[in-house]
């Protein structure tokens, strides 16, 4: 410890503060990671009416249902699933979305993607890919369902635009995030108000890295969809991606197929969520290589953020993700 | 640390700490330089990153990546040319994880550097080597203070402008130290940089051979995390009571919340509040898990030995319990554009509980670069610091911010649309400064 009257020049006979020093309860990284996600989540449940979760069977929303579980214990979880349906899935991930939903009990919400192209609400982009019209169904569902809290499994080290993004982020009767009107956040204290029509997104692992969830999933054993670990798959490049070969609309014919061994990195909307290429099977190979990765999550896997240097923030201030 | 990959962090997983911290200066200290040169040397920035990086600055004619352009923001602020407001940054070396609260310096800083500084237990102040201590570099300082971040570091920034010069350094160092011991910050380390060269940021500098410490991010990696629970009362407000009402758990009946402070033991004796009813932890479960012992910042489900009514908003308390009182003095931070006048019926959230509340006097407003007294008549504006006295609908468990930052902090919002108006903190800012004096040698303990 040094105090006010130490000269700020070190010499040998002014060595600087014991270095490393930690308190016997101090919490690890993790822990207190933990710690506050918990937090977030009892006070949602402390201060809303209906709250639910988003749950896409990524992982970070997996994350976010395990400290949900852990929070609320031995009593079940307060708050129902919303699942926004593309229709583009993964048969893997909605396999994993139905176990869940069953072993725990829990509520599960659809908003269909497919319902608002079949009605005329929606059109299909020519790109085929239907990541970017998930906004309005997501809106529609918590409109009809009333919720006033909307946890997501956003993270702040994800992009730019989420950097941004508070714990507790009001959305107004359109869904709109408008980032001068955000709420100061000090401490600990979030503040949930907000008028009828209006609702708060809350995000538990805003201050959550790529590799803090894949330790948390490591150290909790937690169970993910299959598509997270290497296996082999019939692939095509696109944007300098490998993409699934699918009834969404890929490959085109310019575009051949091959089997590779592939994992996915994030995991979303078939049309736009890319593989890489791995041989990762194990928690421990798909952590060593995330770590030794040279490219961001969103960079190596989502073209949806590659289509303008400022994709995310538009996307966001529509009432997405 | 040049070694450092983002491979060599992983093994030490669950064993690294978290250190959160803010950093404070204006776009001409070089603060962006500092901080993307911050993540750029830890590995911290990915091919992809530095890859745009890179290709806007070959855009405007930069022969080398300005670092600065990592802690570019939004489109709608490049559009406007303005830093809404703080930004969350990540990065991690082997030794330890960290969250850095980058606020940006302009006329809306008060407010900013307050929001970060509240969760921030370092805060890193930068001034331009040319410059020195300047009205900025107190406004900092003061900031610090009032939001009692325990550690400072006077980052003194382009040395290699001033020719690596030590008597610079030194003088810079001094006024500095000094300033910030008499408003009661008592661990402050000055570390001379360029951040556009490198020099002690990441690597110990090859130009300044008279100073032996510790490099930025070396002090960032060792600097102590958080306080000793053990030397602190417990205090646990109650977010959520949990009942289960299964057959397996009939007669179960958890306070759910996270500790605030301390650590709580099985056995202990605790006081509820406001009520003031006393009873005996019967039991302390972790997400799940019994255990004999908690400490802060764990969230945790205590069950107690005596059916009392407890909800949301109550306090449980070891120790030295805090009186519940309707009337708070506290030192305030502005955060809305609309002003806060005497007369103003607001709503308090203190920790689990919102209580309504009038402004009965805004005592006084301070100035935050001379931190004299002004009158308070006029209300405080946007990123105004000042004192004033509230009355309460219902009795609340304070305690002084200065002897527990997450008890003794409070929110003011307006009853009509919810926005965040006020950041409160119970008690007196700057004692130390109300006298010409230097004070005392600073005890200790109160930071540790």
């Amino acid at each position: 410890m040094t105090t006010a009257t130490d000269s700020p020049v070190r010499t040998e006979d002014n060595p600087p503060p014991a270095s490393g020093r930690r308190y016997p309860h101090a919490l690890s990284h993790l822990d207190a990671l933990e710690a506050e996600s918990v937090h977030i989540l009892r006070e949602v449940a402390g201060e809303f009416e209906r709250p639910v979760i988003l749950f896409s069977g990524g992982k970070d929303s997996i994350v976010m249902l395990h400290l949900a579980l852990k929070a609320f214990a031995p009593a079940a979880v307060p708050f129902s699933l919303l699942h926004v349906d593309t229709g583009h899935n993964f048969p893997e991930v909605i396999a994993y979305r139905d176990r869940v939903v069953a072993q725990h009990n829990l509520r599960l919400h659809v908003a269909h993607v497919q319902d608002f192209i079949d009605d005329g609400r929606l059109r299909e982009r020519p790109d085929g890919t239907r990541n970017p019209l998930q906004t309005v169904p997501l809106l529609d569902a918590i409109e009809t369902n009333r919720f006033d809290a909307v946890f997501g499994g956003g993270r702040r080290d994800e992009e730019k635009a989420r950097a941004k993004e508070r714990v507790f982020s009001l959305r107004d009767e359109f869904g709109a995030w408008d980032p001068r009107r955000q709420r100061p956040e000090l401490w600990s204290l979030y503040n949930g108000r907000h008028a009828p029509g209006e609702h708060v997104r809350v995000f538990p692992l805003s201050n959550w890295t790529e590799l803090d969830v894949w330790q948390y999933i490591e150290r909790e054993g937690i169970d993910l969809p299959e598509i997270y670990y290497a296996h082999e798959r019939d692939v095509f490049a696109r944007n300098g991606m490998w993409l699934t070969a699918g009834a969404w609309g890929g490959p085109k014919d310019t575009e051949p197929v091959q089997r590779r061994l592939i994992r996915y990195r994030t995991v979303g909307d078939m049309s736009c969520t890319g593989a890489v290429d791995s041989d990762a099977t194990t928690i421990e190979a798909v952590i060593a290589e995330i770590a030794a990765s040279r490219l961001t999550e969103r960079g190596a896997t989502r073209a949806d953020d590659k289509l303008s240097e400022a994709a995310m923030e538009d996307r966001k201030r529509e009432g997405y993700f | 640390m040049t070694s450092t990959t983002r491979a060599d962090t992983i093994h030490t997983g669950t064993a690294t700490s978290l250190l959160r911290f803010a950093t404070a200066g204006s776009v001409d200290d070089g603060k962006s330089t500092l901080v993307g040169r911050l993540l750029h040397d830890s590995k911290s920035v990915l091919a992809d990153q530095l890859e745009a990086v890179e290709r806007v600055s070959l855009g405007r004619g930069q022969d080398a990546p300005d670092l600065a352009l990592l802690t570019d923001g939004l489109r709608a602020e490049r559009e406007q040319g303005i830093t809404i407001d703080v930004a969350y940054r990540y990065f991690a070396t082997p030794r330890r994880r960290f969250i850095l609260a980058d606020t940006p310096g302009h006329v809306q800083y008060t407010r900013n550097m307050v929001t970060g500084a509240s969760t921030a237990e370092l805060a890193v102040v930068l001034v331009d080597a040319r410059n020195g201590v300047v009205e900025q570099t107190r406004r900092h300082a003061a900031v610090a203070a009032l939001l009692r971040v325990p550690h400072v570091v006077l980052a003194v920034n382009k040395m290699d402008l001033v020719g690596y010069a030590e008597p610079v350094f030194a003088a810079i160092a001094a006024e500095f130290t000094g300033y910030a011991a008499s408003l009661g910050i008592t661990d402050v380390l000055a570390v001379p940089i360029s951040a556009l060269a490198g020099d002690n940021v990441v690597e110990p500098s090859a130009h300044m051979d008279w100073y032996a410490g510790p490099t930025l991010l070396e002090h960032l990696e060792t600097v102590p995390v958080g306080s000793d629970p053990s030397a602190e009362p417990a205090r646990f407000p109650v977010q959520y009571v949990i009942r289960p009402q299964t057959e397996e758990h009939s007669d179960y009946r958890g306070y759910a919340g996270q500790l605030a402070s301390g650590v709580l033991r099985v056995g202990d004796p605790v006081t509820v509040l406001p009520s003031g009813h006393t009873t005996t932890v019967a039991g302390i479960d972790v997400l799940g898990r019994a255990t004999d012992i908690a400490w802060a910042p764990q969230s945790i489900t205590v069950r107690l030995a005596d059916d009392l009514d407890i909800s949301r908003g109550d306090l449980l308390a070891t120790g030295p319990a805090p009186t519940p009182t309707k009337d708070i003095q506290a030192t305030v931070s502005h955060l809305n554009e609309r002003p806060l006048r005497a007369g103003d019926k607001v709503l308090l959230k203190h920790t689990t509980r919102t209580v309504r509340a009038l402004v009965k006097e805004i005592s006084y407003r301070i100035d935050i670069d001379t931190l004299e007294r002004r009158s308070g008549d006029q209300g405080l504006n946007v990123n105004d610091i000042g004192h004033v006295i509230l009355r309460t609908a219902e009795p609340l468990a304070l305690d002084s911010y200065t002897d527990n930052r997450r008890t003794g902090s409070f929110l003011l919002i307006d009853p009509a649309d919810g926005t965040t108006l006020t950041a409160g903190m119970t008690g007196e800012a700057f004692a130390a400064v109300r006298t010409d004096e230097a004070p005392d040698a600073p005890d200790e303990e109160d930071w540790v």
